[in-house]
């Protein structure tokens, strides 16, 4: 079993993709580095912290960008962003069967300010292109700097989320909420905090993911298979339409009502109606979901849960 | 930042036929994209590092990683960041082992 | 000619004349807040004030994990123009209270053995003279002292539990705590110890009632700090390559059985790889069956997979005790099941009955002299060099240890003998490409500066036997002289300018007679070392092979 969080950007899409494969695109040795950082001094990297390619998942053709989390926390700068635009553009002109985005990021690259900013909605902009083209958007999150800032948001307009308990998704990050809003608000060095609050198994438990899976990148190629199959099948299900982002909004908006007051991930839990739910943080993946299947939060019309991963 | 380059002569192999690159440009790590350059008849190495001062010890870490694998024809660009020497030659050897199994790109560290 | 003889002039008891006065002052102090011997907390400092005098010596119970904090803190309340140059002795110096009691007056001596968290500003202390440094002791030595020439007049210690007699309950914890207490107790002093909890029914006792003058229980459980848990997901691959090293060039060679550790990624490294590694070399019940270690998480792997056959302790490990009560033929616990330690019997054993100390340092020199101190910094040195030296008072043999003793007298023409393996593992370069290998130790210089009578050397060249770095094994039982010597700690030096410095031909004569030997040598793959062969990657990993029983501290937890 091979790690997905302890996996480089490019071993990740190795073991994610149909052996071989893999067609790099926009290649390390075209030296489409940032102009920015080389301006400030700071070291650059060949392929700008992310990969960008095609090949096979399970036979059909697919589009992948895999972000390296460990160049400048995975964060996106111009060329990173243009990189993510590109490759959303070529899905729709080829009309593959799917993008796949192996996201491990903080969000935007600090020291690329407005250029990174816009970057990233230019790629929120081209994702939501390639959804409405009718080619699902998988999203895999399973490194270490989770998925956080606008990457969040992002990650949040694709098709489906699928998360390691690793794995941490949200909007501004544990260290940013401290800062604002004070160590009261949230201990971002509690690291088990941290975890119950961004964590895979929360967002699964909340909806926020679709799906969880064990830290391996066979669970992960397995997850993006069976996502695009279940889009096959239940293709209205999973599509952008009114309806949806209304039925989204009325979830969201009952999740407030209903535990908006509570101060700790496990007192929610508890309230969905998981037993021993202090307990959950250490189980398996197998044992999690049949601890949480029947109960974890799910949209009406949307029946994503039903997912089978395997 | 720093930029050192360091060319030698006395190659044997000209066994690159593609890129290929190794590691990851964070705290202590670099990374090292190995292509050819046909008809150079040399062995050049560009590094980019964030670290300066150390232009003894990087010169002597590459020339004994070119002692090891001989390559001519070649061009080996690496962006430092930070990284030791061990770490260095570690990445070093894991890219020429690239090369000679003649995989196209692919390893991390 | 009349023998003026001393008892015409003085007492023999003015010791126990001096402590009953004490008490009485104690008595008068607190009256009826006094019951039997417990004391509420508010009533401390008016305690301290009434059983200290000015020039006390007294040793605050405080180590590299154990704190007497509220002891500690309470000290550091007392009124100076009452109470005043104290002398204080303890193992380790690690709290701002430790050094505010210097800053104001109260005490003006110390005697001690580390300094980690507090190193600069106890460098700074001494410059302004406001610090007195008697010695820097390693922890077995200091302990010694205690029943020789530093006993202490005050003992202020740190307990789990009392019961309302004052029987004491030191729990996994214990450390420190039996060594102060023997040494005050019998010699007239007076101890004082704070308690998390007063209860009913101790689990088991550690400390008779009788040894025990006043019981206070502290506002807040006193501070353990988790000394020895390193994160898997930490160790590099280059750490790994060279616990592979370890264990073919080393463990395997001298057939080690009875060893220490040193706290760090490189021996934690070691003991995530012995399940995997050493399970392939087939060294499973061959190398390192008994540990004089502290209960490491990153053990557990080696110890579920049947390497280790029994482990004692210096003090417990956060988060390990419930693991620890359920491996009874592993750990040393009680008849109640809870862990016992002892900090000097576990230094004994170190000293003594092991044939092997490895661990990490700051900086070795050309003679193999290591050590952490670092300019402006008095770290000192804990329990190293008694585990890092060889113990020339051993008598008993081993197969380690009989063949060390045949390579490091070779030819000599001595009288056999054995040796302990005391092997230094360092990457060449640390953090920020600081050289591990130096022509001088900075410790020379700070010797110079703090006006010290040696300097700081943590393990001497003399007692080591093996530097193993990423580059290689230097084995300096087998130099014939100092040159080769130097040159053998040269030729594992790397790109340091050490290493740069060696003489290639003579390095590449002691790598054919075997001294200096290569990862290639050893038959070890580099390409190989990866973490993939860490028998566990994660915290989490740590606690499933633990049967869920390992409960880390929520710092090192991602859930």
């Amino acid at each position: 079993m091979n790690s997905f969080l302890e996996a480089s950007a490019r071993q990740r899409i190795e073991h994610i993709l149909d052996p071989g494969s893999f067609r790099e695109l926009l290649r390390p040795e075209l030296r489409m580095t940032s102009p920015h950082l080389a301006q400030l001094y700071l070291p650059v990297a060949f392929d700008d912290g992310v990969i960008t390619g095609e090949g096979l998942l399970g036979g059909s053709k697919v589009l992948i960008a895999s972000q390296e989390g460990r160049f400048m926390g995975g964060a996106v700068g111009e060329v990173h962003g243009a990189k993510l635009v590109g490759l959303s553009k070529r899905a729709v002109r080829q009309n593959c069967t799917a993008l796949l985005l192996l996201l491990d990021t903080g969000g935007v690259r600090l020291h690329e300010a407005n250029a990174g900013l816009i970057a990233v909605s230019e790629v929120m902009r081209a994702i939501l292109a390639v959804r409405a083209a009718g080619i699902p958007v998988i999203t895999l999150i399973g490194g270490s700097n989770g998925c956080f800032g606008g990457m969040g948001i992002v990650a949040k307009c694709t098709n489906f989320i699928v998360m390691s308990e690793e794995a941490r998704l949200g909007m501004s990050g544990p260290e940013v909420i401290e800062t604002a809003n004070g160590v009261e608000e949230f201990d971002s060095r509690d690291r088990a905090l941290v975890w119950r609050t961004t964590g895979g198994k929360h967002r699964y438990i909340m909806n926020d993911a679709d799906g969880i899976v064990p830290d391996s990148t066979d669970a992960f190629r397995h997850a993006a298979i069976g996502a695009i199959n279940a889009y096959r099948s239940e293709k209205m299900a999973a599509e952008l339409t009114l309806e949806a982002l209304g039925d989204e909004h009325a979830l969201l908006q009952a999740r407030i009502d209903k535990y908006g007051g509570m101060a700790d991930s496990t007192s929610i839990w508890t309230a969905v109606g998981i037993d021993d739910a202090s307990t959950l943080p250490l189980c398996d993946i197998d044992r999690f979901l049949e601890r949480v299947n029947t109960v974890r939060i799910s949209i009406r019309n949307r029946s994503l849960h039903m997912l089978t991963f395997n | 930042m720093q930029r050192l380059v360091f060319k030698h002569l006395d190659g044997k192999y000209s066994s690159v036929q593609k890129p290929v690159i190794a590691g990851v440009v964070a705290s202590g790590n670099l990374e090292i994209l190995i292509e050819p350059s046909p008809h150079s008849g040399a062995c050049t190495f560009e590094v980019n590092t964030s670290v300066t001062g150390f232009d003894a010890t990087w010169k002597a870490v590459v020339a004994d990683f070119h002692q090891a694998w001989l390559f001519t024809d070649t061009k080996v660009s690496i962006n430092d960041m930070g990284a030791t020497p061990a770490v260095v030659r570690l990445r070093l050897d894991q890219a020429a082992e690239l090369v000679a199994t003649s995989k196209s790109s692919k390893l991390g560290g | 000619m009349a023998i003026n003889l001393l008892n015409e002039k003085l007492s023999w008891r003015s010791q126990q004349a001096n402590r009953i006065s004490r008490m009485q002052r104690a008595q008068e102090t607190l009256g009826l807040a006094l019951s039997g011997k417990i004391l509420p907390a508010l009533e401390i400092v008016p305690l301290l004030h009434s059983v200290l005098e000015p020039g006390d010596r007294v040793c605050l119970e405080g180590n590299n994990q154990k704190q007497a904090d509220f002891l500690a803190e309470s000290l550091r309340s007392v009124d100076p123009q009452r109470i005043n140059g104290l002398h204080m002795i303890q193992s380790v110096i690690a709290l701002p209270a430790h050094l505010d009691v210097f800053e104001k007056g109260i005490a003006s001596k110390l005697d001690f053995s580390f300094s980690g968290p507090q190193a600069n500003r106890l460098a700074k202390l001494v410059s302004s003279g406001k610090l007195n440094i008697g010695a820097i002791h390693t922890y077995l030595e200091l302990f010694a002292r205690y029943f020789v020439d530093l006993t202490p007049r005050v003992a202020l210690v740190a307990a789990q539990y009392a019961d309302r007699q004052g029987n004491l309950y030191t729990g996994p914890n214990t450390e420190d705590t039996p060594a102060i207490l023997e040494a005050t107790a019998f010699k007239g002093g007076i101890v004082i110890v704070q308690v998390n909890q007063i209860v009913d029914q101790l689990p088991r006792i550690d400390v008779p009632a009788d040894w025990v003058d006043f019981v206070v229980e502290a506002p807040r459980p006193h501070y353990i700090e988790p000394l020895f848990t390193r994160d898997p997901a930490q160790i590099s691959e280059i750490q790994i390559l060279m616990a592979m090293m370890a264990i073919k060039g080393i463990y395997k060679e001298y057939e080690v059985n009875r060893l220490n550790h040193g706290i760090g990624f490189d021996t934690a490294a070691i003991e995530l790889i012995l399940p995997t590694y050493g399970e392939a070399l087939g060294l499973r019940g061959k190398i390192a069956r008994h540990w004089a270690l502290n209960p490491h998480p990153t053990l557990i792997p080696a110890i579920e997979a049947g390497f280790v056959e029994s482990v004692y302790s210096f003090g417990s490990e956060l988060g390990m005790e419930n693991y620890i009560r359920a491996r009874p033929d592993i750990f040393f616990v009680g008849p109640d099941g809870s862990m016992r330690s002892n900090r000097a019997l576990c230094q004994v054993a170190g000293h003594y009955a092991c044939d092997m100390f490895i661990g990490s340092t700051l900086q070795i020199d050309l003679m193999g002299n290591s050590s952490t101190a670092t300019l402006g910094r008095i770290s000192g040195f804990g329990g190293a060099p008694n585990m890092g030296s060889d113990s020339r008072g051993r008598r008993h043999a081993s197969a380690a240890w009989l063949k060390a003793g045949k390579q490091g007298r070779q030819a000599s023409g001595q009288i056999p003998r054995g040796q302990k393996l005391v092997v230094q593992m360092v990457e060449t370069f640390r953090e920020h490409m600081h050289s591990a290998f130096v022509e001088k130790l900075d410790a020379w210089q700070l010797a110079e500066q703090a006006s010290m009578p040696l300097p700081p050397v943590m393990i001497y060249g003399e007692d080591v036997t093996h530097i193993l770095t990423e580059e290689g094994i230097a084995n300096l039982l087998l130099c014939r002289n100092v040159e080769e010597r130097e040159q053998a700690i040269r030729g594992v030096a790397g790109y340091t300018p050490v290493g740069m410095g060696r003489d290639r031909r003579v390095v590449e004569n002691l790598r054919d007679r075997g001294i200096i030997q290569r990862p290639a040598d050893l038959g070890i793959d580099k390409s190989l070392a990866t973490r993939d062969l860490l028998a566990a990657k994660t915290m989490k990993d740590l606690v499933r092979l633990s049967g869920g029983l390992y409960d880390p501290p929520r710092q090192f937890r991602n859930w």
